[in-house]
C-alpha cells in the first residue's frame, strides 16, 4: 500500500508526520511512501532528503491524496480558506487517515469523514495502557510542549534561571512553580531545573509526588484528606469542592512567592479547570510570567487568550497553543516514530497491508471510524496506566527453612567419617592406609590451590587438569609390557587415547591461554 | 633406573602438577601453569617408559605418537566456541582409559594377593572401572548434547529416581558378588555387567541434565574423570596416580560446586536432573502480551550506544552460537576510542562450560581486564547507560529476585534492568534453557534487537562509523 503524507495546512503548523530516517524504516514494512514537496520545509527536512530516503516526491496535495491508500497526518483534515485546499474534500472512499482528530470536540468532522466512507485513527484516541507507550503522541508532544513552555518562559523573564553570586552582586534562582505533573509537567520541571531554577510542582495525584521528587523538584502537598485525583487512563479526574478550595489557597500563597507558573492541568472532555484567578495574577510580581499549556480548552489562567502572548497586571501571559509546532523538528521526529510503531502493530506480516484488528485493544481505541462507521468511543480501556494496586508479596518464611544447625548435625559427619576410617584402618594393610593418606591430603591439596583461581580462567583449568588426569597412561604403561597379549592390547589402545588426551589438553589449553592478554 | 629414581621422579611431577593448577589461578601465571604441567607429564612418562617399560616399545611408542597427533591436531582445528564439546570428549576418553587398565589389572593373575589384600584390591578395581565407565558414557552423552547432534533438553523416564536407585543397588550387589567371585579366581561376568550398569548410569545422568546446567556436568565429569584416575592409583599402588587423581577431582568439585552456587542450586538437585521442566510453565505464566515489547533496528542501538558514558555488555550462549565475540570486540574497541567506557559482565554460568564467554572474548582480544564477574560489577548498574544483552536469557532474569516460585527463584543474576537503558540481542521471544518467561523483555527500559546476534552486531558496527 501506499502512505502518502501532506504538507500541513493549517496556519503556523511547521511539524510533518514524517522524516526521511523514518520513512525509510515504514518502507521496510512494505509501504510505498510518498510525500507532498514541501511537506518537510519547516521542520527542516528538505524534499532531497527524503529523496535520499528513496521517499516518492509528489507535486501537490490533490496527486498525493488521489494516489494514496493511506493519509499521516499532524492536524485534523480541514478546509483551509487560504490556501484554498479543503482537506476533507480530497479524501477519497476506502482511504485511511492516521492523525490527531479529537473526536470529542469534533463531533461535525466525525460526520463529515464517516460520510466519506473511509476509515480513521486518531492518535489522540490510543488508549494510555503501559503496551501502547511507543504509540503515545500526546505524551510526545506533552513532553516537548512541557520542554518549549519553559524555553518561552525564559523569554519573557527578565532575569536568570539560576542563582549566581558575581562580582557585581548576588542573584537569586528563579521560583517556578508548575501545575499538572504529567508528561509535560514533568518536562517542564527537568527542563527548569536544569535551567537552575527551583522548582516546586503541584497535582491532584498523590502517586505522581515521587516521579517530582525523582526529578528533585519539591511537590507540594496539600493538608487535606488523602483524596486521589488519579481518573481513568492516567489522567486526572474533578476534584471535590473543598479540594478545589484548598487547592486555590495553596495557589494564592504559591503566587505571591514564585517568579513564573507553568499550569498543565487537563480532564479529557472538558474545559480546563481555572486554577489560576485574576487576583492571584495581581498577587504576582512584576515581570513574572505565566505559561498556560491548557490554552486551547479554555486556559488554567482566567486571563490566559489563546495563541497569544499578554500582559496583565505587569504579568506575561503566554497561551501559545502550539508549543510542539515550535519545535517542529523535534516533534516530527517524535510524532513520526510513534506513527511508525502504530503502523508496525497495523501490519504484523510486515507485507505492506494494514489490517485493523478491532480485538486488538490498542487498534480498537485508535479507530474512530471503520470504513464509515463511528466507533467512537471505545469501551472503557481495561487497564489504567498505573498498575493496579498490589496485594502484599506473600512473605515468605524464610526463617523456618533456614535449619539451625546444631553442634551434632555439624560433628555428625566428621563421626561417621572417623568411625569408618577406624573400620578401615582395623583390617586394611598398612599399605593401604598409606595410600589413603596420600590421597587425603592431595584433596585438601587441590581444593586450597584451586579455590583461588579467577573464574576467567576456569576453561583454561578444567582443559590441564583433563590433560593432567591423562596421568592415567602410567596405569596403561606399567601394563604394556605384560606378555598376555590382550593385556598388552588393551594398555595399548588405553596409551593411545590418554596420549590424545595428553597432547591436545596441554596444547589447547597453551592456544587458549595464549589469548589472554591485557 | 632403580625404583627410588623412578620414585623421585613421580614426586618431582607431582610438585610440578600442583604448581600448574597453582600457576592457572592468575592469568599472568597461567602460562608458566601450563608449562609446569608439561614437564610434570614428561617426568612421569620419561621415567616410567625408561625405568618400569622393558618389552613392547613399538605398541608404547606406535600409540603415543597416533594419539599424541590426533590430540595435535584436535587442539589446532577446534575452534573457541567448541571448547566445552573438546573438554567433554577428552573427559570421556580419560574414563575410557581407566576401564581399559581396569580390565588390563583384572586379567593380570601375576599378582598374588590373598585375604584382606585381595578384597581391598578387587573393591579398587571395581570402583576404577565403574567411576571409569560412568565418565566415558556420561561425557559422550555430554558431547553429543554439547555438539547439537542430540537434543539439549533434560530426558526424564517418568520413574527416573528409582531407576537410578535401582542401578545403585545393582552394581553394590554386584561388586559383593564380583569379590566373591574373584577370590576363587572367577568374577568377570559380574565386572561385565557392572559395567555396563556404570554405562546406562551415565548415560542416564547426563541426558536428564539440562542445558543451562551444562557447566555443572562438565565440572562434574572433570571430577569424575580424576576419581577415576586415583582409583586406579589404588588398584596400581602408585601414589602418583592417587595424587594427580584426588588432584583433578578435588578441583573439578570445587569447580562444580561454584557452579552450582551461581545458580542457587543443589549440587545433587542437578544432579537428579529435571530442573526447570515440571513446574517451569505452570508457575511462572505469562509476564506480558507480546505488544509490550519494543523492537529497534541495528542503527538505533548504534546511536543509544554513542549517546551512553557507561556501557556493560553482558554476553550468553547466543554469542557463541552466532560466534559474534569479534564483532562485540569491535565494538567494543570503537566505543571505547570514543572514550565510551565498556565493560563486560559474565555471569558464572554463561555459555555451556564455566569460564566460556572469558575464553570466547580472550579469543576476540579482549582486554581482559575488562571483563569483570557478576559480583564484580552487579551493583554499578543504577549507574550503567546501556547494557548490551547478547544472546543470554535466563542469567539476566528478574523473575529469580521478583518472582518467588519461580524455578529460577534466587539464583544470582545481572541486574542489568537497574541500568538506563537495556537493549538485547535475540533471535525470538523463546524461553531460556530453564523454560521460564523473562519479564526483562517487558520493561519498559529494555529494547529488544532481533535477529541473528551476528548479523544484528554487524549492523550496529557499521552504523557507529
Amino acid at each position: 500500500m501506499r502512505i502518502g503524507i501532506p504538507k500541513e495546512t493549517h496556519e503556523g503548523e511547521r511539524r510533518v508526520a514524517t522524516t526521511p530516517e523514518v520513512a525509510s524504516l515504514i518502507q521496510k514494512l512494505g509501504f510505498e511512501v510518498a510525500v507532498e514537496s514541501g511537506a518537510g520545509t519547516e521542520a527542516k527536512f528538505t524534499d532531497d532528503a527524503y529523496r535520499q530516503a528513496e521517499v516518492k516526491i509528489v507535486e501537490n496535495a490533490k496527486t498525493l491524496y488521489d494516489e494514496s491508500d493511506i493519509i499521516l497526518k499532524v492536524r485534523p483534515p480541514a478546509d483551509n480558506k487560504e490556501t484554498g485546499i479543503n482537506e476533507i474534500d480530497l479524501l477519497r472512499e476506502g482511504q485511511t487517515l492516521i492523525s490527531f482528530i479529537h473526536p470529542g470536540q469534533n463531533e461535525p468532522l466525525m460526520q463529515v469523514l464517516a460520510e466519506k466512507k473511509i476509515s480513521v485513527l486518531a492518535m489522540d484516541s490510543i488508549p494510555r495502557i503501559s503496551r501502547s507507550q511507543k504509540l503515545d503522541a500526546l505524551s510526545s508532544m506533552a513532553n516537548i510542549g512541557g520542554y518549549r513552555a519553559v524555553v518561552e518562559a525564559a523569554q519573557h523573564f527578565g532575569r536568570f534561571f539560576t542563582g549566581q553570586i558575581t562580582a557585581a552582586g548576588k542573584i537569586p534562582p528563579a521560583k517556578v512553580l508548575v501545575i499538572g505533573a504529567g508528561v509535560a509537567g514533568l518536562s517542564a520541571i527537568g527542563a527548569a531545573k536544569s535551567m537552575g531554577a527551583i522548582v516546586r510542582a503541584f497535582d491532584t495525584r498523590p502517586e505522581v509526588k515521587e516521579q517530582v521528587e525523582s526529578m528533585n523538584a519539591e511537590f507540594l502537598m496539600l493538608d487535606f484528606d488523602d483524596e486521589d485525583g488519579s481518573g481513568e487512563g492516567g489522567y486526572a479526574k474533578v476534584m471535590s469542592d473543598e479540594f478545589i478550595k484548598a487547592e486555590m489557597e495553596l495557589f494564592a500563597r504559591q503566587a505571591e512567592e514564585v517568579d513564573i507558573i507553568i499550569t498543565t492541568a487537563l480532564i479529557p472532555g472538558r474545559p480546563a479547570p481555572e486554577l489560576i484567578t485574576p487576583d492571584m495574577v495581581e498577587a504576582m510580581k512584576e515581570g513574572s510570567v505565566i505559561v498556560d499549556l491548557a490554552a486551547e480548552m479554555g486556559g488554567n489562567c482566567k486571563l490566559t487568550e489563546a495563541n497569544k502572548v499578554v500582559v496583565k497586571h505587569g504579568v506575561t501571559i503566554i497561551g501559545y497553543t502550539d508549543l510542539p509546532s515550535r519545535l517542529a523538528t523535534q516533534a516530527s521526529q517524535l510524532y513520526a516514530t510513534n506513527l511508525r510503531h502504530l503502523l508496525t502493530e497495523l501490519t504484523p506480516e510486515k507485507d505492506g497491508v494494514i489490517l485493523l484488528n478491532m480485538e486488538d485493544e490498542v487498534i480498537r481505541g485508535a479507530t474512530i471510524i471503520k470504513d464509515g462507521e463511528i466507533t467512537w468511543p471505545p469501551p472503557a480501556p481495561k487497564l489504567s496506566a498505573t498498575p493496579p494496586k498490589q496485594e502484599p508479596a506473600p512473605v515468605i518464611e524464610k526463617a523456618s527453612k533456614e535449619k539451625k544447625t546444631g553442634p551434632l548435625s555439624l560433628l555428625l559427619p566428621f563421626i561417621i567419617g572417623g568411625v569408618a576410617l577406624l573400620g578401615l584402618g582395623s583390617v586394611a594393610p598398612p599399605e593401604f592406609m598409606s595410600h589413603l593418606t596420600v590421597f587425603v591430603l592431595s584433596c585438601f591439596i587441590g581444593y586450597m590451590v584451586v579455590w583461588n583461581v579467577t573464574p576467567s580462567l576456569h576453561t583454561p583449568l578444567m582443559s590441564v587438569t583433563n590433560a593432567i588426569s591423562s596421568i592415567i597412561i602410567i596405569g596403561a604403561l606399567l601394563q604394556i609390557s605384560s606378555e598376555n597379549n590382550l593385556i598388552m592390547f588393551l594398555a595399548g589402545i588405553a596409551t593411545l587415547i590418554t596420549s590424545i588426551n595428553i597432547f591436545g589438553g596441554f596444547a589447547v589449553t597453551h592456544r587458549m591461554l595464549a589469548m589472554f592478554r591485557k | 633406573m632403580s625404583q627410588g629414581i623412578v620414585t623421585v621422579a613421580y614426586i618431582g611431577a607431582m610438585v610440578m602438577f600442583i604448581l600448574a593448577l597453582g600457576g592457572l589461578s592468575q592469568p599472568e601465571t597461567s602460562r608458566r601453569g601450563n608449562f609446569y604441567g608439561i614437564l610434570g607429564m614428561l617426568m612421569a612418562l620419561m621415567a616410567t617408559v625408561i625405568g618400569i617399560v622393558s618389552d613392547n616399545y613399538f605398541v608404547l611408542f606406535f600409540g603415543v605418537i597416533i594419539g599424541g597427533g590426533i590430540g595435535l591436531v584436535l587442539a589446532k582445528k577446534v575452534e573457541m566456541t567448541q571448547m566445552p564439546e573438546l573438554v567433554a570428549i577428552l573427559h570421556s576418553l580419560v574414563g575410557l582409559a581407566a576401564v581399559l587398565v581396569g580390565f588390563a589389572n583384572f586379567l593380570d593373575h601375576n599378582i598374588a594377593l590373598v585375604g584382606v589384600d585381595k578384597t581391598i584390591h578387587d573393591i579398587e578395581t571395581y570402583l576404577g572401572i565403574l567411576i571409569g565407565a560412568l565418565t566415558f558414557s556420561g561425557s559422550v552423552v555430554a558431547f553429543l548434547k554439547l555438539s547439537a547432534r542430540i537434543g539439549g533438553k533434560p530426558m526424564l523416564l517418568p520413574a527416573r529416581h528409582w531407576l537410578n536407585l535401582a542401578l545403585l543397588v545393582g552394581s553394590i550387589l554386584l561388586g559383593a558378588m564380583f569379590v566373591n567371585q574373584s577370590a576363587a579366581g572367577g568374577g568377570t561376568l559380574a565386572l561385565i555387567a557392572m559395567t555396563i550398569i556404570a554405562l546406562v548410569f551415565g548415560v542416564h545422568m547426563v541426558m536428564a541434565i539440562g542445558g543451562a546446567d551444562m557447566p555443572v556436568v562438565i565440572s562434574m565429569l572433570n571430577s569424575y574423570s580424576g576419581w577415576a584416575a586415583a582409583a586406579t592409583g589404588f588398584m596400581l599402588n602408585n601414589d602418583l596416580l592417587i595424587v594427580v587423581g584426588a588432584l583433578v577431582g578435588s578441583s573439578g568439585a570445587i569447580l562444580s560446586y561454584i557452579m552450582c552456587r551461581a545458580m542457587n542450586r543443589k549440587f545433587f538437585s542437578v544432579i537428579a536432573g529435571g530442573f526447570g521442566t515440571s513446574s517451569g510453565q505452570t508457575s511462572s505464566g505469562p509476564v506480558g502480551e507480546a505488544g509490550d515489547i519494543i523492537a529497534v533496528e541495528g542503527a538505533e542501538v548504534a546511536e543509544i550506544l554513542l549517546d551512553a558514558k557507561e556501557v556493560m555488555i553482558i554476553p550468553g550462549y547466543g554469542m557463541a552460537v552466532a560466534q559474534a565475540q569479534h564483532t562485540v570486540h569491535e565494538i567494543t574497541r570503537k566505543l571505547r576510542d570514543k572514550k565510551i567506557n565498556v565493560r563486560f559482565g559474565i555471569h558464572p554460568v554463561a555459555g555451556r562450560m564455566p569460564g566460556h564467554m572469558n575464553v570466547l572474548l580472550a579469543e576476540a582480544k579482549v582486554p581482559y581486564d575488562i571483563v569483570f564477574e557478576l559480583d564484580e560489577v552487579n551493583d554499578d548498574f543504577p549507574n550503567v547507560d546501556v547494557s548490551l544483552v547478547i544472546g543470554a536469557n535466563d542469567i539476566v532474569n528478574p523473575a529469580a529476585q521478583e518472582v518467588p516460585d519461580s524455578p529460577i527463584a534466587g539464583m544470582p543474576v545481572l541486574e542489568c534492568w537497574k541500568g538506563k537503558t537495556t537493549i538485547v540481542l535475540k533471535r525470538s521471544m523463546a524461553t531460556g534453557y530453564a523454560g521460564v518467561e523473562n519479564p526483562l523483555f517487558y520493561k519498559d527500559n529494555t529494547r529488544m534487537l532481533f535477529g541473528d546476534a551476528r548479523d544484528s552486531l554487524d549492523t550496529v558496527l557499521k552504523s557507529l562509523d
